[in-house]
């Protein structure tokens, strides 16, 4: 009997694991029972559904996302904007979608049925593409601060949009950065086998390869991982100059550590995953060194960034984790579609958002026939004393960069998958 | 060779802290048949309970050992009484209950003790202070860390020290009884229910030893950290044959090693060139891309599971799973 008991426990666990975070999974609960229709007097509610991940391992940087959407809700709501002669009120309905593909495609399903005006989010690849399909359906717009895979604009859904630089282009700078300034000559690739990790590990490599660098080897963990000694051993034994990571800073800092306690000299590189002070904090000392890239340019220097910076850190008391100026501006964005559109209806605002030129906090936000920002910048940084240094920044301005070119598909209208996405 | 041995340290390390853990798991199942699916939330709570303290008193100038270990005391006090209240109030109005009710009761309690983790320390990586020891020694190319040095004695001598407790005191042959058979037990005069309770306690404390070792390891700490690490735990519990002390310790380690092995060689095992000499559909693969292996790194779980498979087909109770007087 103990063993049969013990049978089903492993069958129970094995669910567990498999679910990944499953365990926290609640059934998806029913819509809100509130009417769609306003009333025909008092104000307008229009309802931004906000979808990131609030509980695991990247729970930090997805309530930073929610507090950037709920800053830009208070903000958009004292602007006192109208709409046929009625106050428009802004209301966010925000839901964790735990970093799993799985339960983002709940979390959409429940924005759909609960008929919101727009959603911003989600905050990873990994749940936004697959829930840009069912806004799509529904013809909900979704504007994604921070999803950069190349796929979700490159589906050709009307409705998606980004405020972000996506990955062809991050790989692509990353890449010739290592090769060119690092003078990296031999370099291992480590992802997290997640639609953005990978993505963007896929970019660098073609890059450095491009580049004429040897990739000596490919390693892959999770988004949940904490132990690393085994693959970077395997690494260490192929003296790498360089080593990328693709994928989240709760990985990077610890990785970085083990690093430096194997002895590992190879130089460490990450795209914006891993460009969060969260990582100083993880990787202590070890961090030192490091290198990593973030689209757009440095919080200080953004056009809006300072003001930014003192008005988050009044509200929250606490530092901005990564994403909250591109949330901002996600919901600003949607907001001046709403005031050009004079209407709060999502086919209105999918209609007005292509020809959206707004000044944000992170940069003048146009959008190219994808749903991709234009000209998005990308900086890199160093790490030193703790603090990430920017070194400098490819791109932006009014020049169009030379990656962003290449990231749009030849044919520009066309909805089936560019060279980029049958990259992946 | 000395990656060879940089991994097998590396499984090693990782085995140890694993073994701890399954202990508490194997203790549980031994005594009441339950699995105790909130221990690896145990581990959590200790390791972010120790680091409430060491933070402070870090900063105060004390020496670093004295501090760490004022931090694995709050630790292990701390873990105690959860372990016991969570068989008070969870586990033991259920223990004549069918055998599914506490195992999903198990399973709340985790959660809650997740949820609860999350309101009291955030949903923030905390970031260990590097309190012990952080120098490492070449042995034969590998290079092995002080603190790995520590996690293997430390959980050498606890597993032994707990070994001593269950075969040669009275408490342990109390225990045993208990396990063999709670009525007549009884009858002899053992309190049943102290038993139980000083078997979650010990399991506890194993626990917060193991969440002090694993956050000073990897140097952070998180609410979420106890999950995996607890389906981890027990599977090597079962992997041992669970109830079965030794048999948890074999398992955990023999976990570690696995992973370690497998994570570090099973892509150059399905390496695509390597395997073209053999599958000669493989060539094109394997021009186009010379690291491409079949099967990544990221399979290393998979890995563990399949060879846990293996072991329970052809010996269901596990690898050590058979001497039931052992149980305690």
């Amino acid at each position: 009997m103990k063993v049969r008991i013990a049978g089903l426990a492993v069958a129970v666990a094995s669910m567990l694991a498999a679910a990944g975070c499953g365990k926290e999974a609640s059934p998806p609960q029913a819509p809100k029972a509130e009417a769609p229709v306003p009333t025909p007097v008092g104000p307008l509610i229009v309802k931004l559904g906000h979808a990131a991940p609030l509980t695991g391992p990247q729970a930090h940087l997805g309530k930073d996302n929610e507090n950037g959407a709920k800053l830009a809700i208070e903000d958009a709501n004292a602007e006192g904007i109208k709409i046929g002669g009625r106050p428009v009120k802004f209301e966010l309905l925000s839901e964790d979608d735990q970093a799993d593909p799985k339960q983002g495609t709940l979390v959409a399903q429940k924005f759909v049925d609960a008929k919101v005006n727009a959603v911003i989010g989600h905050l990873n690849s990994g749940t936004t593409i697959p829930a840009s399909k069912i806004y799509y359906d529904a013809g909900i717009p979704q504007v994604s601060p921070s999803a950069t895979n190349p796929t979700y604009t490159h589906q050709g859904f009307k409705t998606a949009f980004r405020v972000m630089a996506n990955d062809i282009q991050q790989g692509k700078v990353l890449g010739q950065y290592a090769t060119n300034n690092l003078k990296a000559k031999t370099v291992a690739v480590i992802d997290d086998k997640t639609a953005y990790g990978e993505g963007v590990a896929d970019q660098f490599k073609k890059a450095v390869l491009a580049d004429g660098a040897k990739v000596v080897a490919e390693e892959h963990t999770d988004d949940k991982a904490i132990d690393f000694s085994a693959i970077l051993t395997k690494i260490k034994g192929k003296k790498p100059d360089l080593i990328f990571y693709g994928g989240m800073d709760a990985q990077a800092g610890p990785m970085a550590a083990q690093m430096k306690k194997l002895g590992i000299k190879s130089k460490f590189l990450m795209p914006d995953g891993g460009c969060t002070t969260e990582f100083h904090k993880l990787a202590g000392a070890a961090g030192d060194g490091a290198y990593c890239s973030l689209p757009g340019v440095p919080l200080d220097k953004m056009p809006g960034g300072p003001t930014f910076k003192e008005k988050f850190a009044n509200k929250y008391h606490t530092d901005i984790q990564l994403y909250a100026p591109y949330v901002y501006d996600a919901v600003m964005v949607v907001v001046d579609a709403i005031k050009r559109a004079g209407s709060a209806d999502p086919e209105k605002i999918v209609e007005a958002l292509p020809q959206t030129d707004y000044q944000g906090v992170t940069s003048r936000i146009r959008f190219d026939e994808n749903g991709d920002i234009k000209n998005g910048a990308i900086t890199l940084y160093t790490s030193k004393d703790g603090k990430w240094v920017p070194l400098e920044t490819v791109g932006g301005g009014s020049e169009p960069a030379a990656a962003a070119d290449e990231a749009k598909p030849a044919e520009p209208a066309e909805p089936a998958p560019t060279a980029a996405a049958e990259a992946k | 060779m000395d990656i060879l041995i940089q991994q097998l340290v590396n499984g090693l390390t990782l085995g140890a802290i694993y073994a701890l853990v399954a202990l508490g798991y194997t203790m549980v199942y031994g005594i009441l048949g339950l699995i105790n699916f909130a221990h690896g939330e145990v581990v959590m709570i200790g390791a972010l309970s120790s680091l409430a303290v060491v933070k402070p008193l870090a900063a105060s100038g004390l020496p670093p050992l004295l501090v760490v270990l004022i931090g694995l005391i709050v630790a292990i006090v701390v873990c105690m009484v959860l372990g016991f209240s969570i068989e008070r109030v969870a586990y033991r109005r259920l223990r004549d209950a069918p055998r599914l009710a506490p195992l999903i009761t198990a399973i709340g309690v985790s959660i809650v003790l997740q949820n609860v983790a999350m309101l009291v320390w955030g949903r923030n990586y905390h970031s260990v202070p590097p309190l012990l020891p952080a120098g490492s020694h070449n042995f034969l190319g590998a290079t092995i860390g002080d603190i790995q040095i520590i996690i293997i004695v430390a959980a050498a001598i606890t597993m032994g020290g707990l070994m001593l407790l269950v075969n040669r005191t009275r408490l342990g042959r109390a225990m045993r009884a208990t396990a063999e058979n709670p009525a007549v037990a009884g009858l002899m005069g053992i309190n049943a229910n102290s038993i139980v309770s000083l078997t979650f306690v010990v399991g506890s404390a194993l626990a917060a030893l193991a969440g002090v070792l694993i956050s000073s390891n990897y140097g952070i700490a998180h609410y979420h950290m106890g999950f995996v690490l607890g389906l981890k735990a027990f599977t090597a519990a079962v992997l041992g044959g669970i109830g079965n002390l030794a048999g948890a310790m074999l398992g955990g380690v023999l976990l570690g090693v696995i992973e370690a092995l497998g994570a570090g060689y099973i892509g150059d095992v399905t390496n695509v060139c390597t395997l073209s000499h053999v599958l000669p559909g493989l060539d094109a693969m394997c021009k186009a891309d010379p690291t491409q292996s079949l099967l990544g790194s990221n399979y290393q779980d998979v890995f563990a599971f399949f060879v846990l498979i293996i072991v329970l087909i052809f010996r269901p109770s596990g690898l050590m799973g058979e001497k039931v007087s052992e149980r305690a």
